[in-house]
C-alpha cells in the first residue's frame, strides 16, 4: 500500500513540476508558462522544445549581450488559476520575462496579473510576451503596456481569410463551427461580420458551437454540415476537436473546403492525411515551411534534426524571441522597463519569409505578413513535410503586413 | 427531415455501439468485483497504442488478438499485486489506487510514444465505403465496430448465463458475501475477471484508435462518459449497459441535429413578458449546444429517481 502510494505520489509530482534547473545568476531568464501535463501537454511541450532550441542556439553564439539565456518551464495545465500561482513562483525565482501562448483565458489572467504586479512593484517589473493567445480583447479592451502579442489576433486573421474568400467565386454557402468558449465565439462573430461586409451573396448556412474538448463523435455535426449544403466551412477548432471533426468528415465523404486557424497545430496534419483530404484544407497563419527562405530552412532543418519525434515549428515563437533579443541588445539591458520601449514600434524581418513586420505602439499587436496555405502530398522539390506524413504546406496566398492592419480600441496606460 | 432522422439514427447507433464497446469491460469489473475502475479508460488507451505498435509490425488482425492479451496480462498483474492488497482497506483505497494508476499509465505512455498523436490508420481491408445513405458514406470500419460490439455483447451474455463463472458472477451480484463463504477461489476469479474486463477495454482501443485519435490524452477525454453508461444502465446489468449506450448515443446525436432553443419554442408567447431578461443565456441556448451535456443530465436524473439504473439488480 505504502509503496503504491509512494509511486503514485512520485508520478504526480513528476507530472506536476517540470521545472528546469535552478536559476543561476547573470542569466536572462525566460519563464515559460504553458501546459506540460494533461490534455494539452503535447502543444505546450513543443513550445518548450523550441524555446530551448532557440536559447541553446543563442548561447552557442555567446549569449545576448554576453549573458546566457535560460529557459525555466512552469506547468499551468491551461488553467488560469494555476497559471497565476506559477507566475508568482516565477517572479519569486527572479524571472522577469514571461512567455505564454495557449489559451486566451490564461492570457487574459496573466495580462491582468502582470499589469497589477507592475503597478505595485515598480522595482521588479515583469513583461508578458504572448505567442498564441489571440482573443482580440487582449490588445483592445484589456490591453496593457506590459503585454506584447506576437501572433495575429483572431480579427486580423479573419480579415485576411475573408479577403481570400472574397476572391473565391465558387463559395456560395459557408458553415461556421467553433468551440464554445471566448475564442470560438470571437472567430464566429468576426466571420459573420466580415463576410457580410465583403460578400453579400455568401449565405451563412450554419453557426454551430460545441463544447471544448469533450466530443468523441463528430458525425452528427458532419451530417448537419452536409444537410446544409455548405461548400466551405470556417473553423477555429484546434487539437482533438479539429482532428476528430476532420476525420468524421473524411469518413462520411463530406466534400467541402475547410478554412482553419489551427490545421497546422499538433495533430492536425496527421488527421488531414488520415481523412484523406488533399488540398481541401486551408490554413491561415503567420508562416509555414516551404516558403523557400534560406535562413528559415536552415533553422527548421536544425530543429527537426534535434527533435525528430516532434518536428513541428511555430514561427511565432522564433519571431517573439528574435524581437526580444534584438530589443535587449539595443537597450543593453534585460530589464523589462528598459527594453519594452525598444519593442514598441520595432520593425522586424519575420522568421518564415523575411517579410517586414512591425509592433504597433498603440496596442502592442505585431502586424506581419500572413500566409494562406493548403495541405497535400508533397510534390517533388518541396522540402518539408509535417509530422512525418509525407504531406506538406503549400502557399496559396500572402497578405502583406500593412493590409492586415485593423483599428484598435486600446487606450494604453504607459508607466510614468 | 426524413434525411436528418435517418442519418441521425444510424449515427446514434454507431456511436452507441462504440460506447458499449468501451463500457462493457467496465460493467463486467464493476458488477463482479464492485470496483469502480477509474483506470478503465487508461487500459483502453493502452489497447490503442499496443494495437498501433503490433499493427505496424504484424498487421491489424494479429493486433486485434495480441494487444488485448497483453493488456489483460498487465491488468491481471495489477489486480494480483496491487488491487488485491488494496482491497482490504475498502472502496476508497481501491478508488484512489485506480485513480493513481491513470497517471502512471499516462506517464508511461508518454515516455514510450510521446505526446503527439500517432499515425494509427484504418486497415486497408476495411478502408472502403460500406454503404451510402442520402449521400453520406458509412465506412466499412464503422460497420466492423458495430459487429464486434454486438458479438461481444452476445458472448458476454452467453458466458454469464451459461457457464460456471457466469453462475458465480450472478451469485456475487445478489449475495457477494455468501459466494466467498462457499469457498470459491474468489481471488483467482477476480483476477480473471479483471483481466477480461481490461482486455475488453483494449479491444475497444484497438478498434476505436484508428477511427478516433490515438494520443496520450485520449483516456482523459473518454473517462466520464463511460461511468454515465454504467450507472444509467444499472450496476451489474450487461443488458442495461447495452441499452444505456444506445440510448445515450441516440439522444446525443438527435440533440445535435436540432437547433431549437427556448426562445424559438416560447418566444412568440412570452416575448412581451421579458422572459429573455430573466432567463438570460438559457433562453437562447439551442438543444444542439447542450447536446453533449444531456448524458450527464440523464445521470443525475437516474440517480435521483431510479438509483439502481435502467436494469440494475442491486441498489448499491
Amino acid at each position: 500500500m505504502k509503496a503504491f502510494l509512494a509511486t503514485t505520489a512520485l508520478t504526480l509530482s513528476l507530472s506536476a513540476a517540470v521545472a528546469g534547473p535552478a536559476a543561476a545568476a547573470d542569466t536572462i531568464k525566460l519563464g515559460y508558462i504553458d501546459p506540460l501535463s494533461g490534455g494539452a501537454a503535447s502543444v505546450g511541450q513543443i513550445g518548450l522544445n523550441q524555446l530551448k532550441f532557440i536559447a541553446d542556439t543563442a548561447n552557442a553564439k555567446g549569449g545576448i549581450n554576453g549573458e546566457q539565456v535560460e529557459v525555466i518551464a512552469y506547468d499551468n495545465q491551461v488553467n488560469a488559476q494555476t497559471s497565476l500561482v506559477q507566475l508568482q513562483k516565477a517572479i519569486d525565482a527572479g524571472v522577469r520575462i514571461i512567455i505564454q501562448g495557449n489559451g486566451s483565458s490564461v492570457g487574459l489572467a496573466i495580462e491582468d496579473f502582470v499589469d497589477k504586479h507592475n503597478r505595485r512593484n515598480p522595482d521588479q517589473r515583469v513583461v508578458y510576451l504572448n505567442y498564441g493567445a489571440i482573443d482580440p480583447a487582449l490588445t483592445n479592451d484589456k490591453c496593457s503596456y506590459w503585454h506584447f502579442s506576437f501572433d495575429a489576433n483572431a480579427d486580423v486573421k479573419m480579415e485576411a481569410l475573408t479577403n481570400f474568400i472574397e476572391q473565391k467565386q465558387d463559395i456560395k454557402k459557408v458553415y461556421l463551427i467553433d468551440q464554445d468558449y471566448s475564442f470560438g465565439h470571437s472567430v464566429a462573430d468576426a466571420a459573420v461580420r466580415m463576410l457580410k461586409e465583403k460578400r453579400q451573396d455568401i449565405q451563412i448556412v450554419g453557426n454551430e458551437f460545441h463544447p471544448l474538448a469533450t466530443i468523441t463523435d463528430f458525425s452528427p455535426y458532419v451530417a448537419k454540415i452536409k444537410a446544409s449544403g455548405a461548400d466551405a466551412v470556417i473553423t477555429g477548432n484546434w487539437g482533438q476537436d479539429f482532428a476528430l471533426l476532420l476525420k468524421a468528415a473524411g469518413q462520411a465523404g463530406l466534400k467541402v473546403q475547410w478554412y482553419t486557424y489551427y490545421a497546422g497545430a499538433t495533430g492536425g496534419p496527421t488527421a488531414i492525411k488520415q481523412a484523406d483530404m488533399p488540398d481541401q484544407v486551408f490554413q491561415i497563419s503567420e508562416g509555414i515551411a516551404n516558403l523557400g527562405y534560406a535562413p528559415a530552412d536552415a533553422a527548421t532543418k536544425a530543429y527537426d534534426a534535434r527533435y525528430k519525434d516532434t518536428p513541428v515549428v511555430y514561427p511565432r515563437i522564433f519571431n517573439l524571441t528574435g524581437m526580444l533579443f534584438k530589443a535587449i541588445e539595443e537597450a543593453r539591458s534585460a530589464a523589462p522597463a528598459d527594453f519594452a520601449p525598444k519593442l514598441e514600434g520595432m520593425k522586424y524581418n519575420t522568421f518564415s519569409s523575411g517579410g517586414e513586420a512591425f509592433m504597433r505602439k498603440d496596442d502592442h499587436q505585431l502586424f506581419q505578413p500572413i500566409f494562406i496555405s493548403t495541405f497535400g502530398p508533397s510534390p517533388t522539390g518541396q522540402t518539408f513535410d509535417e509530422e512525418n506524413t509525407g504531406w506538406g504546406w503549400k502557399k496559396v496566398g500572402e497578405i502583406p503586413a500593412e493590409s492586415t492592419v485593423i483599428p484598435t480600441k486600446c487606450q494604453m496606460k504607459r508607466p510614468t | 427531415m426524413l434525411e436528418i432522422i435517418f442519418v441521425s439514427t444510424i449515427n446514434g447507433v454507431f456511436y452507441g455501439m462504440l460506447l458499449f464497446l468501451m463500457a462493457s469491460g467496465l460493467t463486467v469489473i464493476f458488477s463482479m468485483m464492485g470496483v469502480l475502475n477509474l483506470a478503465h479508460a487508461s487500459f483502453y488507451m493502452l489497447g490503442a497504442f499496443f494495437g498501433f505498435e503490433v499493427t505496424r509490425h504484424l498487421g491489424f488482425w494479429p493486433a486485434l488478438v495480441i494487444a488485448p492479451l497483453l493488456v489483460a496480462l498487465i491488468g491481471m498483474a495489477v489486480e494480483r499485486y496491487g488491487l488485491r492488497r488494496v482491497h482490504r482497506y475498502g472502496h476508497v483505497a481501491e478508488l484512489l489506487f485506480t485513480f493513481g494508476l491513470t497517471f502512471v499509465i499516462q506517464q508511461a505512455t508518454e515516455t514510450v510514444w510521446g505526446k503527439l498523436p500517432v499515425d494509427y490508420q484504418v486497415p486497408p481491408a476495411l478502408n472502403f465505403t460500406a454503404f451510402r445513405v442520402f449521400a453520406t458514406n458509412y465506412p466499412a470500419f464503422k460497420l466492423f465496430d458495430l459487429l464486434i460490439s454486438i458479438a461481444i455483447f452476445l458472448a458476454l451474455l452467453l458466458v454469464i448465463k451459461r457457464t460456471r463463472v457466469g453462475l458465480i458472477v450472478q451469485a456475487a451480484l445478489s449475495h457477494p458475501d455468501m459466494v466467498s463463504m462457499l469457498g470459491h477461489n474468489v481471488d483467482r476469479i477476480f483476477m480473471l475477471v479483471f483481466g477480461v474486463g481490461v482486455a475488453l477495454a483494449a479491444i475497444a482501443g484497438v478498434i476505436a484508435g484508428p477511427a478516433l485519435v490515438t494520443q496520450s490524452n485520449m483516456a482523459g477525454l473518454l473517462g466520464p462518459i463511460l461511468f454515465v453508461v454504467v450507472v444509467v444502465g444499472g450496476l451489474g446489468s450487461l443488458g442495461g449497459a447495452f441499452a444505456a449506450s444506445l440510448l445515450i448515443g441516440l439522444v446525443q446525436t438527435f440533440a445535435v441535429a436540432f437547433n431549437v432553443s427556448l426562445a424559438d419554442l416560447f418566444g412568440p408567447l412570452l416575448s412581451d413578458h421579458g422572459a429573455d431578461a430573466y432567463l438570460g443565456d438559457i433562453w437562447n441556448v439551442t438543444i444542439a449546444q447542450v447536446a453533449p451535456i444531456v448524458p450527464y443530465l440523464m445521470l443525475v436524473l437516474i440517480l435521483i429517481f431510479r438509483p439502481r439504473g435502467l436494469m440494475g439488480l442491486r441498489d448499491t
